[in-house]
């Protein structure tokens, strides 16, 4: 008998039928989670979990019997009244007898299972793409690394590779047939012997040549040779900048409702869960203002009142500051959204144009400019009545051929598809671009 | 307690260790083997979590399986309702292998270790070992092995031909699993072993064979070829046949080789899980009835304690619990139930029959060695001739039995027969022809290829109680079919007796997916 002890084993084996299967079922899970994703708080989005999808896309069918027609007996356990020949009325439903009847696999039900976070976010943002202009500027902004690219003859002695060095000094020891130790040590004990012994002259004299000849081939081929020396090259290589910042500017003055400001918050969850997703690093930074800019922590940014004008361009001017001191385009994707209700001060307009136009844009991958109205402010989306002073100025500047997302939001449930529209892979356009 | 029935304990509390369990075997052993007369496999004992069971239970409890999306939605659906609590593991698997691995649950406390110890590694095993259906159709030598290969062989295929291609094949095969095995013995025994080195064979057998220039040679104009009688033709092609895995595998025109080899490979291991099937009632029977006996054993010599036992009988009867049919639990006749049922009141016809017993079964009633009965009857039986040979008119009193009549022509439901003088045999019929595996799966056969003309494969369903195939499905199932064979595929619901023709499905090959 052998026990064997499994339990170390690496577990996941089924890992990879897990990763067929949700291949396999792909586009029903993927309607699936965006279904749950729309009923759920977002702030539980990147939690995974539980999702339901027909059963019909994953089943395994075979040749079996309907069930229907035909004679069907059951031997039941549990008579209690029954004697033969006595009849029952058939139960509603055709259940037949007990439970017997129904379990034939006839109305299968649903499929529920449970994603994990990564499986989860990965089908929810899995058609999104960063927008074009941030693709073409990942690529060229690289900071600049080391990476080991095999030995050199030349160095500094930190980058001396020992081990490579010391193989070297041996091969050519072998090489050149330098005398080991052993050999001098061995030949001096005969010597010293003979000496001793007062053997005959002529053998002395031989070994003491050989030995003068040996001690001089080892000072002509030293233990170790600049001629060994190996150094560890490093070749400079560009990599992509991994991290990212994410400007959260928000309008906070008197007009922004607390809904207002819900349906911004949730915009800014997906932008960052989206942005972790591609970025090893980000960072956020929140930006409120009303007729002044002042960069806040979360919770004062999301909760705290304030009141006051409305002048846009002091959130952008602090913006600028921001990223001037702190975060430099070389190294750092930078990402903006921009929530306000479309209020802005009207002799703010054309300084806003130019400083977003000047400033903000050429160092952003993405600027994202979203217009949260009030839930009874029912108009169709997408559509806009009666565009505010905002909306007006930042139109002009995309018809100028600036590249700047706008949308306009109402309802919480459109949040999500905004947000899907704004980063919707755009394979083909892109495709007709490249040259 | 005196001091050496203390001595004799194996355990107390519920920890455990290896040597333990070692301890525990050899003491099982002693009485499963020395008192009971069991022949079994040499054990292979592992331990595993709840999670690698989980595992286990996603490839149908086998330690090493391809990969099949199919895996991996079972995986998903036991592992949302296992964290649901909706359901317990099972507390064991018990592979029939050779040597015999059982796999035990780390969180199983001594006693449960015990238990399932003697129901798996013992009881189980000495079923693998000893039933005829498996002796004919599986290989306990070569399962692991053949796994093993299937797996790198499917492998393989994916890198060569993409996951795609071999999950359509896959797809397919698994769709005809249940119809994909031998029902009656073949010439020769399965030896899977040599399956491996018969599959490189085919192979080199055609590299070797292959000469381009075959294909320059002009051939002859088509009408010189005989034209076989349909006897012959339908001789040459082993029709009619039932498994049509096989007849896929062997005669579909346009498979490659890798596709025939995993219709091969499918059918194989559909061969192997065959007699399982026919021998639920029995395998558990004979497992919970080792195990009952071994336990019982343990606890007159004092080598487990009362708590252990009482903890031991605790599950024991949940496990052998048969709910009645009005009972919300109720959910069909519970097979270690039945079966242990069984195996007692064949102990009870042994060692003291009553006069109907006498009568009933002659053969064994007092002959007072329970375990020679009972080791014959788990080598030569399967569920279906056991309960007819075997169900006792007072088991089928204890259980009250009824026999109850479903019929849509009739406006109620009948009683047809309950536990009485004049049931007793109509009743043990209809139990036993619920377990017959020929009577509750539908018989598909091959019954002719169109060979002159457009190349149908033409299949019956001979219709059993007028109850035809499920629609949805069978028409899904047979597009797998034409998908295989390349050609049109019509599958006829006959009344065997009659010949009338209920329905037909027909189903043309996607061009693409081959």
């Amino acid at each position: 008998m052998y026990i064997i002890d499994r339990r170390l084993n690496p577990g996941g084996k089924s890992l990879a039928n897990r990763q067929r299967f949700l291949r396999r079922a792909k586009a029903q899970i993927q309607r699936a989670v965006r279904q749950t994703a729309g009923d759920r708080d977002i702030t539980d989005l990147e939690r995974g979990g539980e999702i339901t999808i027909p059963a019909d896309g994953v089943r395994e069918p075979s040749f079996r019997r309907s069930g229907e027609g035909g004679v069907n007996d059951h031997i039941l356990p549990g008579n209690k009244r029954f004697v033969e020949g006595d009849t029952i009325n058939r139960p509603p439903g055709g259940g037949g007898g007990g439970s017997a009847g129904g379990d034939n696999g006839e109305g299968e039900d649903d499929f529920r299972f449970a994603l994990t976070r990564d499986e989860f976010l990965d089908l929810f943002l899995d058609d999104l793409e960063l927008p074009d202009l941030a693709k073409r500027r990942v690529a060229t902004v690289e900071t600049q690394g080391f990476r080991r690219a095999g030995y050199t003859v030349t160095g500094s002695p930190v980058n001396l590779a020992l081990l490579r060095s010391m193989r070297n000094a041996l091969s050519r020891r072998i090489a050149m047939r330098r005398p080991k130790p052993e050999e001098l040590l061995r030949l001096e004990e005969e010597i010293d012997r003979l000496e001793k012994q007062e053997g005959s002259s002529e053998q002395l004299t031989a070994l003491r040549q050989e030995l003068e000849q040996l001690k001089l081939r080892t000072k002509r081929f030293p233990y170790i040779d600049p001629l060994d020396l190996r150094y560890r090259r490093f070749e400079p290589v560009s990599r992509p900048v991994a991290q990212a910042v994410m400007f959260c500017l928000m309008d906070v003055s008197g007009s922004m409702t607390e809904h207002m400001k819900d349906l911004a918050k949730r915009f800014y969850m997906l932008l960052y869960i989206f942005l972790t997703r591609r970025y090893k690093h980000v960072e956020i930074v929140f930006i409120r203002h009303t007729h002044e800019a002042k960069e806040v922590d979360e919770e004062t940014f999301f909760n705290s009142p304030e009141t006051g004008g409305t002048v846009v361009s002091s959130a952008l001017r602090e913006m600028q500051r921001i990223v001037e001191e702190r975060y430099s385009p070389d190294s750092w994707n930078i990402y903006a959204a921009q929530a306000s209700d479309g209020d802005n001060s009207p002799n703010d307009g054309s300084t806003s144009a130019a400083l977003l136009r000047d400033v903000i844009l050429p160092v952003c991958q993405y600027y994202a400019y979203l217009e949260v109205g009030s839930d009874s402010d029912r108009m169709q989306t997408g559509f806009i009545n009666h565009k505010t002073s905002l909306w007006q100025t930042y139109e002009t500047l995309q018809e100028q051929g600036a590249n700047l997302a706008m949308r306009k939001v109402n309802h919480r449930r459109e949040i999500y598809p905004v947000f899907r529209e704004l980063f919707r892979r755009r394979d083909a356009e892109a495709g007709a671009r490249v040259p | 307690m005196s001091l050496l029935e203390h001595d004799n304990l194996l355990f107390q509390g519920a920890d455990w260790d290896f040597s333990l369990i070692q301890r525990i075997h050899d003491a099982v052993e002693k009485i499963g083997v020395g008192e009971m007369g069991l022949n079994v496999y040499p054990n292979q004992i592992e331990v595993i979590t709840a999670e690698q069971m989980l595992d286990a239970y996603a490839s149908i409890g086998m330690p090493l399986f391809y990969k099949h999306w199919s895996f991996g939605k079972r995986f998903a659906l036991h592992e949302a309702s296992y964290r649901q609590g909706f359901m317990g593991l099972a507390y064991e698997i018990v592979i029939n292998s050779n040597p015999c691995i059982s796999y035990i649950m780390e969180e199983n406390s001594a006693t449960m270790q015990t238990l399932v110890i003697a129901h798996a590694a013992f009881g189980h095993n000495h079923f693998f070992k000893n039933n005829y259906l498996f002796q004919e159709w599986t290989d306990a030598d070569g399962i692991l092995d053949y796994l093993e290969f299937a797996k790198g062989y499917i492998t393989r295929c994916e890198e060569r031909y993409g996951h795609a291609a071999v999950e359509r094949v896959l797809d397919a095969a698994h769709a005809l699993m249940s119809h994909g095995v031998h029902r009656y013995p073949r010439k020769k025994r399965p030896n899977l072993r040599s399956e491996e080195r018969r599959e490189k064979e085919r192979h080199l057998h055609l590299e070797q064979t292959f000469n381009d220039l075959w294909r320059t040679v002009p051939t002859k104009g088509a009408a010189s070829k005989p034209q076989l009688s349909d006897e012959r033709r339908r001789a040459l092609l082993e029709l009619p046949q039932e498994n049509l895995l096989y007849f896929l595998e062997k005669s579909a025109p346009r498979l490659q080789p890798w596709q025939r080899e995993i219709l091969r490979i499918v059918r194989q291991i559909a061969q192997y899980f065959y007699p399982q099937r026919q021998t639920k009632v029995m395998n558990e029977g004979c497992a919970t009835y080792c195990h009952y006996r071994i336990m019982t054993r343990l606890h007159e010599t004092g080598q487990i304690t009362d708590g252990a036992f009482l903890e031991f009988l605790q599950s024991h009867t949940n496990v052998t619990r048969q709910p009645e049919y009005d009972d919300p639990h109720y959910g069909g006749i519970n097979p270690y139930a039945l079966g242990f049922g069984m195996m007692q009141d064949i102990e009870r016809i042994c060692t003291k029959p009553t006069a109907e017993d006498r009568e009933w079964f002659p053969e064994i009633a007092g002959s007072g060695n329970t375990m020679a009965v009972l080791r014959d009857v788990w080598a030569n039986y399967r569920d279906e001739s056991f309960i007819s040979q075997y169900l006792s008119p007072h088991l089928m009193r204890q259980w009250r039995m009824f026999h109850l009549v479903d019929d849509p022509d009739q406006p109620e439901l009948r009683i047809e027969a309950i536990h009485d003088e004049r049931g007793y045999r109509r009743l043990r019929r209809s139990l036993s022809r619920h377990y017959d595996v020929g009577w509750s799966d539908p018989d598909i056969q091959v019954i002719d290829v169109d060979l002159a003309g457009d190349r149908r494969l033409i299949l019956h369903h001979h219709v059993l109680n007028r109850t035809l195939l499920h629609k949805d499905d069978a028409q899904r199932v047979l597009q797998m079919v034409a998908n295989l064979w390349g050609y049109a595929v019509v599958l006829k619901e006959v009344e065997p007796a009659t010949g009338a023709i209920f329905q037909e499905h027909v189903a043309h090959p996607h061009e693409t997916l081959f």
